[in-house]
């Protein structure tokens, strides 16, 4: 009972949750919104790998993202799509096919970040810091100047394959892949911290120098945990450019990064639970301050000193996003979780659920 | 021949601009041994506090000669981007100091104060472009195919300056002594008697007023001025100070020429869009053979 509590859980409310969207409960923009929350935990948790369980601070996480966008929209396009050609399978075969697309752009995520992996064996925190900027820099100019996929114009057309899906079965296809990759996402990186291997991430972010001596490759832990968020992160990215079916290289700049570390350090570093917490706080955030009413609510004081100033909230919103993650280094600097996972804050909860 | 020296001189104006901000990166980091990532938008303040000066000064209300207005506005715009970086050091780094939080809660809370500073900007002053006036009329000296403006001559020579001048205020004076003590040993520093908060004001002071040069210098080269120009010039000049070796002086004065000229030299022989793409690329080579920079020193750790 213990043990199948929080899967079936689980299992239930996605569920519920399809049922609502097929039957046409929940609107299209929730179900949008929904998806951003998926993607955003997958984007958080992943990065959590990194810079909370490792303690190292990369901060280029969307450089990873750009290329399982690309990649995964490149070949779904090839198979599904009509814009590079004729599709090359079946629309029938969508269904099947479409979480090894994306799942293919995680693995090419996975191999890029063997750039940001490499040097990390030698090099400290600031060095390191530099290198994952660049190599989110050098990602971008690179599509950038690849004119097969647009270049900068950025590349259309995966939603040949949504529609092919659609097509097969009518049911709300890119939510169900949602909920479960990101599911996916939070099992294996729950697995892989736990187990005895695994363990070698959090020696290595206590004392290298130490987990060296006590026989952890730390070489070896520091690449695999590379990959591993990296690749989810990659998976994130292909869900990304099938949802909003079209993608852009300046969507994965250096704000794309700071979103996703802003999630991580609002959770609390090396907290599964937080991350998870945080991304759904944050979504909810930048859907709830998107609306000009509740702005023009909140400056009402400075708009009466200046009549003719008049915020746009899409620009405010990001002087609050900041300026809430000021306040909450300065008050709270461990995040809503602190390095502890919901069971840790409330131990009653061990009795109803396991989580492993 | 002259094709060469002139790109040679415009790589050494564009290497200016990054010497002068990485400096300013490098100061802070060498005393607190924190990346300062406000740092591309204060420069990006700088600027606009130069555009809002020059403005007042030429305006109906002083209306000054252009000449004047730039002698005047060197140090007035210098002083108020100190103020508001020491602002910054004030409300956001030095609580954080004191509580003795971990390194990372600093690094993002000045991550954060960056996109603060862009887009309140953005709120205020509006999307549109602002144009920058002419201060100094433009002189062109012709040298046998090679084309130089004052303007260069006068960014080039002010990389050099401060340079020079921040050497001597690092190496020869006193205050320069204790930033150097803080960097090597911060507990041991105020049982010398040494107002340690003070002197991380002055490096601020120091760090910030230079970013302000840096931008008045940088909009009167290319007048146009938008929120964002501060934030890729700053990456790239952060950058710029680790491959020479952050925490160093030298190495930030040549790490930022050394990224001026690899811009430029990419793009006089590639297309202008694979700047980025080989700048970073050779930048990442750099770090993979020498992990600490170029003059950096390797820092041991006791076992």
């Amino acid at each position: 009972m213990q043990k199948y509590s929080l899967n079936f859980v689980m299992v239930l409310s996605a569920v519920v949750l399809l049922l609502m969207a097929q039957q046409g409960y929940i609107g299209n923009y929730i179900q949008a919104v929904i998806m951003y929350v998926g993607i955003n935990i997958i984007m958080s948790t992943s990065l959590n790998l990194v810079n909370g369980n490792m303690g190292e601070f990369t901060c280029g996480h969307a450089a990873f993202m750009c290329m399982g966008a690309y990649v995964s929209s490149i070949l779904s396009v090839l198979f599904f799509g009509k814009t590079l050609g004729d599709p090359m399978l079946p629309a029938s075969m969508a269904i099947m096919v479409f979480p090894v697309i994306v799942l293919l752009g995680g693995v090419v995520a996975a191999l890029t970040s063997v750039l940001v992996a490499v040097p990390a064996f030698k090099t400290r925190d600031d060095y390191l810091a530099i290198i994952t900027i660049a190599v989110n820099y050098m990602v971008i100019s690179a599509i950038e100047n690849m004119d097969f996929v647009g270049g900068s114009r950025g590349f259309q057309g995966m939603k040949d394959t949504v529609w092919a899906m659609q097509g097969t079965l009518k049911a709300p296809w890119m939510l169900f892949w949602v909920i479960t990759f990101t599911v996916f996402t939070i099992w294996v990186i729950r697995r892989f911290i736990t187990s005895t291997y695994g363990k070698g991430v959090n020696a290595v972010c206590q004392d290298e120098t130490a987990a060296e001596i006590m026989s952890v490759n730390t070489n070896k832990i520091k690449l695999v945990n590379f990959m591993i968020s990296a690749g989810l992160a990659g998976c994130a990215g292909g869900l990304f450019a099938h949802i909003v079916g079209y993608v852009n290289p300046q969507s994965f700049n250096i704000l794309k990064s700071t979103e996703a570390m802003v999630m991580v350090y609002l959770g609390g570093m090396g907290s599964l639970s937080g991350a998870v917490l945080s991304a759904i706080v944050f979504t909810g955030l930048l859907e709830v301050l998107r609306s000009q009413a509740l702005m023009d609510f909140l400056l009402a004081p400075a708009t009466f000193i200046f009549p003719d100033w008049e915020p746009s909230a899409g620009v405010i919103k990001w002087v609050m996003i900041p300026l809430l993650l000021v306040l909450i280094m300065q008050f709270r600097p461990e995040g809503i979780m602190g390095n502890k996972e919901l069971s840790d804050v409330f131990p009653k909860l061990k009795k109803y659920y396991t989580f492993k | 021949m002259d094709f060469i020296i002139q790109n040679i001189l415009n790589a050494l104006q564009w290497g200016s601009f990054y010497a002068l901000i990485a400096l300013g990166y490098t100061l802070v980091y060498g005393v607190l041994r924190l990346i300062n990532f406000a740092h591309g938008d204060i420069f990006m303040v700088g600027a606009y506090i130069a555009f809002f000066v020059a403005g007042f000064l030429l305006g109906p209300m002083v209306g000054l000669s252009p000449l004047v207005t730039f002698l005047l506005a060197v140090p007035l715009t210098m002083f108020l981007t100190a103020c508001v970086g020491v602002t910054l050091e004030r409300v956001a780094y030095r609580p954080l100091r004191r509580k003795g939080a971990h390194r990372l809660y600093v690094v993002i809370t000045a991550l954060m104060c960056g996109l603060i500073l862009e887009y309140s900007n953005l709120a205020v002053l509006g999307a549109s472009r602002l144009k920058f006036p002419e201060l100094v009329e433009k002189t062109i000296w012709n040298l046998g195919g090679v084309t130089i403006t004052n303007l260069k001559v006068i960014v080039i020579v002010a990389a050099v300056a401060v340079f020079i001048f921040l050497n001597f205020i690092v190496t020869k004076t006193k205050i320069g002594m204790a930033m150097r003590g803080i960097s090597y040993d911060k507990f041991a520093i105020p049982l010398m008697g040494i107002p340690i908060d003070a002197i991380i004001v002055f490096t601020f002071v120091l760090g910030s007023a230079f970013a302000g040069l840096a931008g008045l210098l940088f909009a009167m080269s290319y007048p146009v001025l938008e929120p964002f120009m501060g934030m890729i010039i700053g990456w790239k000049a952060f950058i710029a100070a680790v491959v020479g070796g952050i925490g160093d002086i030298r190495g930030a004065f040549y790490g930022g020429f050394l990224l001026g000229f690899i811009e430029v030299g990419v793009v006089t022989v590639f297309p202008s869009t694979y700047r980025d793409l080989f700048a970073f690329t050779i930048l990442l080579v750099i770090l993979w053979m020498k992990p600490t920079g170029l003059f950096g020193m390797p820092q041991s750790t006791k076992i």
